[in-house]
């Protein structure tokens, strides 16, 4: 509700604020231009009698002093019958340079407050300085509801766990300006609606003109008491008598009240207070412009630049979500439905099964309300059960649309309560084969929510287990279900084969490092990058298999490196694979597992195949950051997988460190013994925030895991902290 | 050039008994080019002295700015019954202003000034923008303004 509120109002002003925050932002600078500019004496160095007195010895026609927030001094003077102002220096009262508002930041501030059109425009910049302040209080919102707590607010972040950055980026900018935006944006709709009196201003009190003054000869300005008991900081204004007038006063205005002083005898004849309301209604203007606090309007103008990127993150956001969530037919309302789906999706596949299921049970009869699993809402009243299907994606991770959800679910009210049943999607040949739907499931049982009936496993979206589940369904409601799904098979391009080596024959280990080519020849392949899958569909066979992938797709091949396995169908076949043959394959991208951003040293671990996605990594470390290499094989001669790019990548640097262990060499060691040789090492990496990536065979990643856990012990760190701050990534199969 | 005409007999003539002779005044505001918003003048009748006498004509909507036009603030008091119904919109840059109003024949030819005062959001306040003598041989002579006015004039 929240979130679909602010992407609402976001949208709706994202334009406006484009604008309102960039020329803000660029207005921001001019208090700190003119404040750079300017002479300010410190207070009790100069009176206003003093300026004054000099003042009228440069300008004979001085009129006004005026004293700009910024501290400048402005004389206003007539001079040949024409008025004019100076910037003065207020120590000698002589010129600076001519006082004329820069008329660039004038048209900066006319776009700012009423992007150039009058009246109208103001109320339009007003609207805008609303919603802005209501998209940070609803943003500031969203943000802890996305840390967890008010008390997480501040803790590190972590990225979407399917690689998306915006979200990330919004959220960290977000969090960085929202005190800014917010006081800006706030102090703005004041000023606004001051402006346009939906808010009673109060008017600064004023002194009473006096009736009665001395009206014997002027006194020298610089002998007037009133002037010489007023320091030059605390001025505001000075309006000089006229001069054929002896009833005529001067009018002295500064930041606490205003009144009149004779100019005969020096004396106030009247003074009053603003007024606290109006004092107030200034400083909301002053902190609004940063005029008095320019180092106040840098910090707004900073927050007010991170606005264009805010818009456009915000706006990827909502795309992507909206593109996430297919758009859905007849769905009933939440408070209508007696029946709630809600679906864990990352790549979409999961909703094609959703959908089939939905309009079964509509036509059983139900009301069905259908929503990605992240708008878990706290209220059901009508819902008579919950149906939850999910995939799952890297190590029991949740996918995309359910990243909240456990955190959700922990905070809904204890008096909700609903029958459910889970359906699992996943996929047999990853680690923890439909981790993340056993979470679920074991979370609503701790709630003590009645389970209609088992969590049953899909693997690689199988249909038959799927219609099954459904029938078993139909059972428990009693109505049967007629469930009709058509697999939907990602889209396939032909790659060609056109470089292969061969490894570890005489081993056993029959492994190939393949390159291929899109096919036919001009065909591209979709944007791809080392640590993303390919996957291969074997002739003859529906069920894809997943290859890491070694290159990206600027290096103009697609790189894999294979191992064939007995009576194996696809890494046969791929083995096989003759020069200029093709298979057919998919990108499936894993932004799961790619190298943090920035220069910290990155640990690579791995053993057989589970050297490609490394290797691609090394390859693209231009930047020579660190990065220490451990890998395991059988023999040196045999299966030294990419030894001679390896080396050549040690001697430019793009790769700090290479230790390698064979099982069955001279000395027969497994890549943990290398790790457990080098802990001190390993431990001072980790100390200096190194990220570690692990991939290759499943039995290699538990052995590794036990040895760092081992390792970091010492420094009271082990795996699984690692993984939850994302310094840990596996790729394993 | 956009003109403004507006007719103000009926507050003056209104109020007069009728044995007391008026005389109907044109007077015509031409402001400078200036960049920025439009202006508030207030344009009223002083003595000899300089001392308010009478409100003529106060462009400008809203009442909360017309401080801003000092003197003629001070000497009018800023009293709503001064210039009630003879206000209007402000008068944009390089834009003319006209209207017309009934002035006592006592005050013509007596001394009595039109003076102008005029302000413009965020720049400076400028008391005495323009004045001019009310004489009937004044009548038809532009006088140029220290400020946003470029040119005054009155005909008779
Ligand atoms: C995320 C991911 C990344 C992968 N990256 C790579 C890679 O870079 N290089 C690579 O060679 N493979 C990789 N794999 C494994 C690959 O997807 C296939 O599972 C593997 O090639 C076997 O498929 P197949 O069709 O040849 O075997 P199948 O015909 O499916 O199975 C035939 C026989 O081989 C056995 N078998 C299948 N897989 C394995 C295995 N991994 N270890 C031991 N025995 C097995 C089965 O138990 C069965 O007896 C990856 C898997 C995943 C999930
Ligand atoms: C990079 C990647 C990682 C995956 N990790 C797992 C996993 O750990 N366990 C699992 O059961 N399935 C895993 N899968 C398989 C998906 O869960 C499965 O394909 C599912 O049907 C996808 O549904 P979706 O398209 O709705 O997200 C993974 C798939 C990919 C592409």
């Amino acid at each position: 509700m929240l979130r679909r509120f602010h992407s609402l109002a976001g949208l709706t002003a994202a334009l406006f604020l484009l604008i309102t925050a960039t020329t803000g932002a660029l207005l921001a600078l001019d208090p700190a231009l003119q404040r750079a500019n300017a002479l300010v004496p410190a207070r009790g160095a100069v009176s206003v009698a003093d300026v004054a007195e000099k003042v009228l010895l440069a300008y004979p026609g001085t009129e006004q002093i005026e004293r700009l927030p910024s501290g400048a001094v402005v004389v206003y003077f007539t001079q040949d019958g024409q008025t004019a102002a100076d910037l003065i220096n207020p120590l000698t009262g002589t010129r600076l340079a001519t006082y004329q508002q820069s008329a660039v930041f004038a048209w900066l501030k006319d776009l700012h407050r009423a992007f150039l059109w009058d009246d109208k425009g103001r109320a339009g910049a007003g609207i805008v300085a609303l919603l802005l302040s209501v998209l940070c209080v609803s943003g500031v919102f969203l943000l802890a509801s996305r840390a967890g707590g008010w008390r997480q607010l501040f803790a590190p972040m972590r990225s979407a766990s399917n690689g998306a950055i915006s979200p990330r980026l919004h959220a960290e900018l977000a969090r960085a300006a929202a005190l800014g935006l917010l006081l800006s944006a706030l102090t703005g709709s004041v000023m606004s609606a001051l402006r346009f009196e939906l808010l009673p201003e109060a008017a600064e009190l004023e002194a009473d003109f006096p009736q009665k003054v001395a009206g014997t000869a002027a006194a020298p300005v610089g002998t007037l008491p009133a002037l010489q008991q007023t320091d030059l900081v605390d001025l505001h204004q000075l309006i000089f008598p006229s001069r054929t007038d002896p009833q005529d006063l001067y009018a002295l205005s500064t930041h606490q009240g205003s009144g009149y002083v004779d100019q005969a005898t020096g004396q106030w004849l009247s003074y009053a207070d603003y007024g606290n309301a109006a004092q107030l209604q200034t400083f909301i203007m002053e902190l609004h412009t940063g005029e008095t606090y320019w180092w106040l309007g840098l910090l707004f103008g900073l927050a007010a630049l991170t606005v264009p990127a805010l818009v456009i993150t915000g706006f990827q956001i909502w795309w992507q979500r909206r593109r996430a969530m297919p758009h859905l037919q007849g769905n009933s309302a939440v408070g209508q439905a007696d029946t709630i789906m809600l679906v864990g999706s990352e790549s979409n596949s999961t909703w094609g099964f959703a959908n089939a299921l939905c309009e079964a049970l509509k036509h059983a009869g139900c009301l069905v309300h259908l929503a990605p699993m992240d708008q878990l809402a706290n209220h059901y009243v009508k819902a008579e059960r919950l149906l939850i299907l999910t995939s799952t994606y890297g190590d029991g991770d949740a996918p995309a649309s359910a990243s909240q959800f456990l955190q959700k679910l922990q905070k809904l009210p204890p008096t909700l309560s609903l029958p459910f049943a889970v359906l699992a999607f996943g996929d047999r040949q990853f680690c923890s084969f439909c981790a993340f739907a056993d979470h679920v499931t074991e979370a609503l049982q701790q709630r003590q929510w009645p389970q209609l009936l088992a969590t049953d496993y899909v693997d690689r979206q199988s249909a038959a287990t799927f219609e099954h589940w459904g029938v078993a369904l139909g059972n428990v409601l009693g109505r049967p279900l007629m469930l009709h799904y058509t697999p939907v098979l990602p889209a396939c391009h032909g790659l060609m084969l056109v470089e292969r080596q061969n490894y570890g024959e005489a081993v056993q280990a029959p492994t190939c490092v393949l390159r291929f080519q899109s096919a036919p020849p001009g065909s591209t392949l979709p944007v791809f990058s080392a640590g993303d899958l390919v996957g291969i569909l074997p002739p003859g066979n529906a069920a894809p298999r997943f290859y890491s992938l070694a290159s990206a797709s600027t290096d103009g091949v697609l790189e894999i490196c294979v191992r064939q396995q007995d009576n194996g169908l696809c890494s046969g076949f791929l083995y096989n694979l003759k020069f200029g043959e093709t298979a057919a394959g998919f990108i499936q991208k894993n932004a799961r597992f790619k190298p943090a951003a920035g220069k910290s040293p990155i640990l690579l671990i791995g053993a057989g195949t589970g050297i490609a996605p490394l290797v691609g990594f090394i390859r693209a470390n231009t930047a020579r950051r660190p990065i220490y290499l451990y890998w395991g094989g059988r023999l040196a001669t045999s299966d030294f997988l990419y030894q001679n790019e390896l080396n050549s990548y040690l001697a430019d640097q793009r790769l700090s460190q290479l230790h390698v262990a064979f099982s069955r060499g001279a000395e027969p060691a497994y890549v943990q013994d290398k790790l457990l040789q080098d802990a001190d090492q390993i431990r001072t990496l980790i100390n200096g925030n190194a990220q570690i990536m692990l991939c290759g065979g499943r039995r290699m990643a538990t052995d590794v895991a036990t040895s760092l856990n081992t390792i970091l012990a010492p420094i009271a760190l082990d795996v699984a902290t690692l993984k939850k701050s994302g310094r840990y990534l596996e790729d394993t199969y | 050039m956009k003109k403004l005409f507006i007719t103000a007999e009926f507050m003056l003539g209104l109020c007069l008994p009728n044995v007391i002779q008026a005389a109907e005044v044109t007077i015509t505001t031409t402001l400078h080019s200036y960049q920025g918003d439009g202006a508030y003048l207030a344009i009223y009748l002083t003595d000899a002295n300089g001392k308010y006498n009478k409100t003529l004509w106060v462009a400008g909507g809203k009442a909360k700015y017309y401080k801003h036009l000092q003197d003629w603030a001070r000497g009018s008091g800023l009293k709503s019954t001064e210039y009630d119904g003879s206000t209007g919109a402000s008068v944009t840059s390089g834009e003319q202003l006209t209207f017309k109003v009934n002035i006592e024949d006592a005050l013509i030819d007596a001394g009595y000034l039109i003076r102008v005062d005029s302000a413009v959001e965020d720049q400076r306040d400028q008391r005495v923008d323009a004045e001019l003598p009310l004489t009937r041989r004044g009548a038809g002579t532009s006088v140029a303004g220290r400020g946003y006015v470029k040119t005054i004039s009155y005909t008779l």
